[in-house]
Formats: structure tokens, C-alpha cells, sequence
């Protein structure tokens, strides 16, 4: 939420400098690393410990959801070096020549990442040009098993009138339509108008049994009992997990989506090589497992994860999911027409 | 003084007024009549009428209409109470009501959603003494306690200087023409002290109606208020001319209300 609001002031700052026809530049020292993340994504020792190495400093930026991050690039009034979206919206900055090339030989450990996570970025970046990827996973319920007596299986559960107020539902567009899209049994990436509003008015059905449309705040309210279901990231399993034991994540039976995020580098960058650094260390083993023990998102870098020492999270089914088991699905990009189309089904969802 | 030295004096306010203010200004009515080309268009002012945009701005009227209804109930007989009734260390007590306002205001609201959940600071005492629960967050009752709690200083601060500037002289010599303390209060206090009701008004009812922060945070994102619409068309759908247009439709009704104030501020001076 703060940064929701942060982004709103941005935006009025951004604002001001066209006025003024000012360009805003960025630091103009070469030892400087513009980085724009999601919020948590990181392990901050991880910062430190680059600084430390290269001398780079890193100015680190936090964003709440994929829409919010792309007006800021879109504007280009911040020169980030580095940012992390997800899979759709990475084709979408693609599309809309936002990117620019990254020079995978400046990035040997690249090779760490495993060969099926390149082959599936693939769909979104084809060629692997312009992304390496990061974390990925998939989108599931997490419930607690003292206030759910009922099997949890199927998105179906997030209908059940025993649970009203119970449910917390993710306020991100394509991940709310997503819910209702593959509980009907259409697919997620759907632009078919009869089928959007079939969504549509199954997610303004389901309304009056949600106690809040949130997003970040899904683990928080998880955490401390607030809710018995809620629709999350299976990274944030994890963490709740070992937070409040009686938490269970489950991929439902309809399928969900398969999400990737990755590093690009924004066409505006002003330290493409600064970027190119990070990245690879980002990739190193010692240092992706920092990152997956800090953040418990699913690192796609195989030697990171030989690394983890517990057993049961190295094999954990939340945390690396057996991917032929399940039907998953990634997101793709609409299309500005129909991503706001999207949205304006959303908000018809909310003012119901 | 003379005036080509004040309008020295004035020179960086206006500069301020200028860059903060009215250039912004105008940026907002250019993308509110222009479409993504840049063409002129009334289809993002007229967007108002479509129903989720329509249902959004009734509601935050109804809201704000209601939170400064209950922000005047609530601040005027306290400022009558501290400066008639308490004497001393009325404006130690005036300071204790606007205190809030030292700290930042979605701090507090945040503090007000940890209060109210359900498992919260107002439950858990509830379950403790084994009385029922109370559930009024991510309702609408919620965000207007959010909005009542947030900008009542708004209203406590004019109104008190309204009232404690009344001479006790024309109170006594009310007296003395025989009004009781309801005539005194009808024709003599009230009116004296209107301009602060008028500018307290304004300003709890300017940003009750644009806020989106508090929906957001106490409504548990159910209740979609105008402001939440163009936060929305601004940061998710990153149509600039969308969100300009309804922000133009919300700027007539703030316009009114400085209107009002402006007219009611003469009244007092003449």
C-alpha cells in the first residue's frame, strides 16, 4: 500500500518534470546500480555483499504489482538498470520496446539457471534475449487446517458459503481472473467477451463471501488467523508455513498458473553493465540460495538448490512442484486493449 | 510598503502557485480532453457515466457528506466546551485533539486495521470478557470511522479559532438584553463562528471525497470509492487520460466547495 501510494506521488513528480521539460537524470557516477524489485524479493545481505565485491552501490527500489512497476518504466522518468517483472508483462515491454538486449556473455553462470526454466521463458522471450530469470512459481490457496474442515482441492472452495469472511482474495487482475477463468474451466490468457463476463459475474457472486481483496497482505492475514483460505504465491508458502504450522498450500485440480519472474534491462538503462554484473551474481549458487532461504520463492538455479540442507524443503511439493503433475498455465500479454478491457471488468467486480 | 515592493514580496508564491499548482492544473484538463494521440475527446469526462464510475462518485459523495456531518457534531461542541466551559488550558486541550496530525496519517489508519481486525486489538478484548465479537472492518462503517478519526483536526482547528474569537463582550451584552443561552447561541455564536464551519466543512469534505487510501486499507479493497477508480486508471491501467477525466469531474465538485467558502469569507469581512 505504501508503495501503491509512493507510485501515485511518483507519478506526480513525473508529472512536474515534463512540465518543466526537464530531463531527470539519474546519478551521473558510473559506480551506481539502479535496481526496481518486487516488494521482498531480495535478500538485503545480498546487496551489501555485491557493494562489497564490486564497489557498485546499489539504489534499490520496491514495486507491489507488474501494473504498477510498467507506467514508471513506460514514463522513464527513473533510469532503473534492472528490473524484475513477470513473464506477461516481460513480453509486453518487449512488444512495446522497453528492453534492450542483454549480453549473455557477460553472465557465465547463466548456466547455473536449469535448461526446462530457459526453455519455458521461451514463451515470453523467445530466444532468451532480453530475460534471465529469477524466481518462478505457481498460484494456489493456502488455508489453515484448524478453520477448513472441508477437502481443499478445487478453486470451488473459494464458493462455499460455510467460509464467508473467511476468504481472502488477491486484488491483482489477471490473478483474481485467473481464479474464476480455470474454475470454469477456460483458460487464463481467455479474450473472449462471453467467457470474461462468465468470470466476471462468478468473481461478483463470490464477493459477498470475501473478507478483503489484498496483495501482499495475503501472508500477513494468513499468518495471524484473520482468514482460513487465501489465494497466494506458492513462495509465500513457505514463509507462512513456518510461521503458523497449521497452514497448507495446495495447487487446485482446475490447474492455476505457472508464473517466471526475470531480470530485463530497461532500454533506458544508463548501467547496462553495472546490470550485467548483478545479474550474474545474482546467479551465482552461494547466492541464490541466499535468496531462496531469505525470500522461500522456488529458485530455477539447480546448484542453489542442491545447496538447501533441509531435506523436506529441498524436495518440498510447494516449493518445486513436479510440473507434470498439474495443469499449469502461464500468462501471456493481451494487449493493451484487452489488459484495460481486463481491468474494467475488475472494477465492475469490486463496486458490485 | 508600497505595492511594487509587495508584488516583489509575493513573487516566490507565486512562482509556487504557478509550477505546484496551476501548471499541474492544467496538465489535468489537457489529458482530460485528449485521448493516447493526443486528440481532443470528451469520452474520458464522459466516462462519469458509466455505472461502476457513477456508483463510485455517489458513494464517496455519500461518505464525505456523512464523515463532515459527523466531524462537525463532533468538533463543534468540544471547541464550545473549551472555550466556555474549560478556561484554562483550553488551548493545551485543543492541542491534544490535533496531536494526532503529528503523526503520518496512514500510519494511523493502519494502526486503526489492526485495531478493528478480526482477531485485533477491540476482538481480543471482546473475547476475553466473552462478549461477541465486532466486525465493522473491510465494511463501510469502518471507512468512515477512518475518515471521521483522520480529519476531524481538519475541523477542530478552524472551528476553535472561530469560536475562541468572540468577544465575551457580546456575549454578556446578549445577556444583559435578556437572551437566554439558546438565542445567544442561535444568533450570536453560530453566526460568529460560521466562517470556521465553512472552512472546516471544506476542508474534511475535500479529502473525504478524494481519498483512496482509507477505502483501500479499512474497506479491504471491497468498496470502490472515486478515488480508488482513478488511482486505479493511473498506476494499473496506465491510461493517464482516463484517470485525467474523472479527476476533472471530481475537481468541479471541489470547486463548489472553495466557491462556498470564498462567498462565506467575504460575508465576514463585510
Amino acid at each position: 500500500m505504501i508503495k501503491r501510494i509512493f507510485s501515485v506521488l511518483m507519478l506526480a513528480v513525473f508529472a512536474l518534470t515534463l512540465a518543466s521539460c526537464a530531463s531527470s537524470e539519474g546519478s551521473t557516477g558510473d559506480d551506481v546500480l539502479y535496481v526496481y524489485n518486487w516488494g521482498e524479493y531480495i535478500d538485503p545481505e545480498v546487496l551489501t555483499m555485491f557493494t562489497d565485491e564490486t564497489g557498485i552501490e546499489v539504489v534499490y527500489d520496491e514495486f507491489e504489482t507488474n501494473e504498477i512497476m510498467y507506467p514508471k518504466i513506460e514514463a522513464g522518468a527513473v533510469n532503473y538498470d534492472l528490473v524484475c517483472p513477470s513473464d506477461y508483462m516481460i513480453s509486453k515491454m518487449i512488444e512495446n520496446d522497453l528492453l534492450q538486449e542483454i549480453n549473455m556473455d557477460n553472465i557465465p553462470n547463466r548456466e547455473n539457471i536449469g535448461e526446462d526454466y530457459w526453455k519455458n521463458a521461451e514463451s515470453y522471450d523467445p530466444g532468451n534475449i532480453y530475460s534471465v530469470p529469477y524466481v518462478w512459481g505457481t498460484v494456489g490457496i493456502l488455508y489453515n487446517k484448524t478453520m477448513v474442515s472441508d477437502p481443499v482441492d478445487s478453486w470451488g472452495i473459494l464458493w462455499n458459503e460455510k467460509y464467508k469472511d473467511e476468504i481472502i482474495m488477491q486484488d491483482s487482475v489477471r490473478d483474481a481472473f485467473m481464479v474464476a477463468e480455470r474454475y470454469l474451466g477456460y483458460s487464463m490468457n481467455t479474450t473472449d467477451e462471453d467467457e470474461l463476463q462468465e468470470a466476471k459475474e462468478l468473481l461478483q457472486e463470490q464477493k459477498h463471501l470475501v473478507q478483503a481483496y489484498v496483495v501482499d497482505q495475503v501472508r500477513d492475514k494468513m499468518i495471524g488467523n484473520e482468514a482460513a483460505l487465501g489465494v497466494i504465491y506458492s513462495g509465500e508458502a513457505i514463509y507462512t508455513q513456518r510461521e503458523n504450522p497449521d497452514l497448507e498450500y495446495v495447487i487446485p485440480k482446475e490447474g492455476t498458473n505457472v508464473w517466471i519472474d526475470a531480470w530485463v534491462i530497461p532500454r533506458n538503462a544508463k548501467h547496462k553493465e553495472n546490470a550485467e554484473k548483478f545479474i550474474n551474481f545474482l546467479c551465482r549458487p552461494d547466492i541464490a540460495y541466499l535468496n531462496f532461504d531469505y525470500i522461500t520463492y522456488s529458485t530455477p538455479n539447480i546448484p542453489a538448490r542442491d545447496l538447501i540442507e533441509d531435506e523436506d524443503i529441498r524436495n518440498s511439493p510447494i516449493a518445486f512442484p513436479v510440473l507434470s503433475d498439474y495443469d499449469l498455465e502461464a500468462y501471456t500479454y493481451l494487449g493493451e486493449k484487452a489488459d484495460r478491457h481486463l481491468s474494467a471488468l475488475w472494477r465492475e467486480v469490486k463496486s458490485y | 510598503m508600497n505595492s511594487s515592493k509587495n508584488r516583489y514580496l509575493a513573487s516566490p508564491y507565486l512562482i509556487w502557485s504557478a509550477g505546484f499548482i496551476i501548471i499541474p492544473l492544467i496538465m489535468v484538463l489537457y489529458y482530460a480532453f485528449t485521448d493516447y494521440d493526443g486528440r481532443l475527446t470528451f469520452s474520458n469526462v464522459s466516462a462519469i457515466i458509466y455505472y461502476v464510475n457513477i456508483k463510485a462518485l455517489v458513494l464517496s459523495v455519500i461518505f464525505s457528506v456523512v464523515a463532515t456531518l459527523f466531524c462537525l457534531l463532533i468538533a463543534y461542541p468540544l471547541c464550545l466546551i473549551l472555550t466556555t466551559v474549560i478556561k484554562n488550558g483550553s488551548s493545551f486541550l485543543s492541542l491534544i485533539f490535533i496531536l494526532p496530525m503529528w503523526m503520518n496519517s496512514l500510519l494511523r489508519t493502519y494502526a486503526w486495521q489492526n485495531i478493528l481486525e478480526r482477531k485485533g486489538v477491540i476482538n481480543g478484548i471482546l473475547a476475553f470478557l466473552n462478549l461477541p465479537p465486532f466486525y465493522i472492518i473491510n465494511k463501510p462503517p469502518a471507512i468512515l470511522l477512518g475518515m471521521i478519526y483522520d480529519f476531524l483536526p481538519f475541523m477542530v482547528l478552524p472551528v476553535y479559532n472561530s469560536v475562541s474569537r468572540i468577544d465575551k463582550d457580546i456575549l454578556n451584552a446578549a445577556r444583559d438584553l435578556g437572551a437566554d443561552s439558546f438565542d445567544t447561541f442561535v444568533r450570536i455564536i453560530w453566526p460568529l463562528s460560521l466562517p470556521g464551519v465553512i472552512s472546516g466543512i471544506t476542508m474534511v469534505f475535500v479529502p473525504s471525497l478524494t481519498t483512496f487510501v482509507i477505502s483501500d486499507i479499512l474497506g479491504g479493497g471491497k468498496i470502490l470509492l472515486i478515488g480508488n477508480v482513478i488511482e486505479q486508471l493511473f498506476t494499473q491501467d496506465s491510461d493517464w487520460n482516463a484517470g485525467a477525466g474523472l479527476s476533472a469531474i471530481l475537481m468541479i465538485f471541489i470547486v463548489i466547495s472553495m466557491f462556498v467558502t470564498a462567498k462565506y469569507d467575504r460575508e465576514d469581512i463585510k
